[in-house]
């Protein structure tokens, strides 16, 4: 469980590396997507069911269509 | 010694990850121009935050707060901050909408959403003789 916490914490700061570092605003939302259900996974390795459920719901999943709809609206490349 | 000092490490690291992510965000947040960039920078910089207190309130080996048939009463996980970040989750979210919001009426009002270029329309703006 120790090992799977520190594989779960090295993978989201690699995904919030390549977040920041991606110039295409949309696959940084996905990367972003990916960065909370990770996240989700690691409130549940803390004993924390109720966060992981309304992280997964909303972080992973309302969040992603916000940004979705927005980008849409706007542009997609960040200059 | 070395042997005992990487197993504090290992359980340590939901807070040393903590902080690596609050910097991370907190680097996204300024030094990029793009308003959805800055926008996903301050989603990473608050669930760092939420990781920092869950782990705080973390007890090895034991059980979620939930009570289920035939419970021996073991030691159970701290509820309060659970609790309070299922508060911060939610106003996290309403936070990202609203900021969102504003990037939508900053398009419409500017036609971009790069920071550089909006201070270089409003000060071509001032410098504009009109008088």
């Amino acid at each position: 469980m120790q090992v799977l916490n520190f594989i779960l914490v090295v993978f989201l700061v690699i995904c919030a590396l390549a977040a920041g570092h991606t110039k295409d605003l949309l696959s940084a939302v996905v990367i972003f997507a990916s960065y909370s259900l990770v996240m989700a996974v690691l409130w549940l390795l803390l004993q924390s069911p109720d966060v992981a459920l309304t992280e997964a719901a909303m972080g992973a999943g309302v969040t992603t269509i916000m940004f979705i709809a927005v980008i849409s609206r706007t542009s997609r490349m960040e200059k | 010694m070395i042997y005992s000092f990487w197993i504090q490490i290992l359980e340590h690291v939901n807070y040393i990850g903590a902080a690596c992510l609050f910097v991370v965000g907190l680097y996204t947040v300024v030094t990029h121009n793009n308003f959805i960039k800055k926008i996903i920078g301050i989603n990473i910089m608050e669930t760092s935050v939420f990781l920092l207190f869950v782990s705080i309130g973390f007890v090895h080996g034991a059980s979620p707060p939930v009570l289920t048939l035939g419970d021996t009463g073991g030691p159970f996980v701290n509820p309060l901050p659970s609790a309070l970040i299922l508060t911060g989750i939610v106003v996290g979210v309403s936070i990202t909408v609203y900021g969102l919001s504003m990037v939508i009426q900053i398009h419409q009002l500017y036609g971009t959403i790069e920071l550089d270029e909006i201070l270089d329309t409003e000060e071509s703006k001032d410098d504009s003789p009109h008088a």
